[in-house]
């Protein structure tokens, strides 16, 4: 079964996304690794419907890839709107709000 | 069917290397659009063929698309970056791993192993029938969470087009 190598290279996958969420400060690439990160917990997901022969690891893709496409029409209206009053996207230099 | 999931999951897992180590952002997209084709390959391998086509067409072709679209109204829109971006070598990387993904569709092709679809019409039928069956809130809280994001996203886009027509 290819159930258990799926598991394991959605766990690399995730840590790939969250190396690059942290060690990145460029808002972009940290949209980008939560990406990858969305889609290790998609693949984890498939392997787990697939494992057992059960259609919703598909469903909770498909929930899956509904909140992506949210979730990045959303954020990359704010990388636009931060990039034009800010001129740069340094996760760092957004430090207005302190709190 | 092992080995073409091992080839898969490298090209994959090297394409997303190269995403979060790239200094440049169309490169590192060219590299995740590679990444995301690798994991559809994947998802058909682990008998999931309905969630294939979608992370290509959706994820590969729409998200992706969106992104690209972002970078390039982000920066200048110089002839000089433009250049600078679209080297001939850039595009080696991910050329390379999305032969290598075309390789491993062609043997699927050619050894024409058909059984799955028999297979796949019932599963289909398991999803379509859950979808509106038990997780019926669930698809009714994605159109409720669909609905912001659209509201949000036009939000956002409009008031920064006001913006730069003032200055």
């Amino acid at each position: 079964m290819l159930s258990t190598p799926a598991l394991v290279l959605a766990i690399m996958l995730f840590a790939l996304g969250l190396i690059g969420l942290l060690s990145r400060r460029n808002i972009l690439y940290m949209l980008l690794s939560l990406e990858i990160m969305l889609n290790a917990a998609a693949l984890a997901f498939i392997a787990g419907g697939a494992r057992w022969g059960q259609v919703d690891g598909e469903i909770m893709f498909l929930f899956i890839l509904t909140l992506a496409a949210a979730e990045v029409s959303v954020a990359l209206g704010i990388v636009l709107q931060l990039s034009h009053r800010f001129r740069t996207l340094d996760a760092d230099a957004f430090c207005e709000l302190r709190g | 069917m092992e080995i073409l999931f091992y080839i898969a999951a490298a090209v994959s897992f090297l394409a997303t290397v190269r995403v979060i180590t790239h200094v440049h952002p169309v490169h590192a997209l060219l590299y995740l659009v590679v990444a995301l084709i690798a994991l559809a390959l994947i998802f058909y391998l682990l008998g999931a063929q309905f969630a294939a086509a979608l992370e290509i067409i959706i994820y590969g072709g729409a998200i992706m698309v969106l992104f690209i679209f972002v970078v390039m109204l982000l920066g200048p829109l110089a002839v000089e970056q433009e250049r600078t971006w679209m080297t001939p070598h850039a595009w080696v990387g991910p050329s390379i791993l999305a032969l290598v993904l075309l390789g491993e569709v062609g043997y699927l092709i050619a050894a024409g192993d058909h059984t799955g679809s028999v297979i796949a019409e019932t599963r289909q039928k398991g999803i379509s029938i859950a979808l509106y069956g038990p997780y019926i809130i669930g698809v009714e809280l994605a159109s409720m969470l669909l609905l912001p994001g659209l509201i949000g996203a036009y939000h956002l886009g409009r008031r920064l087009s006001r913006e730069g027509r003032g200055c």
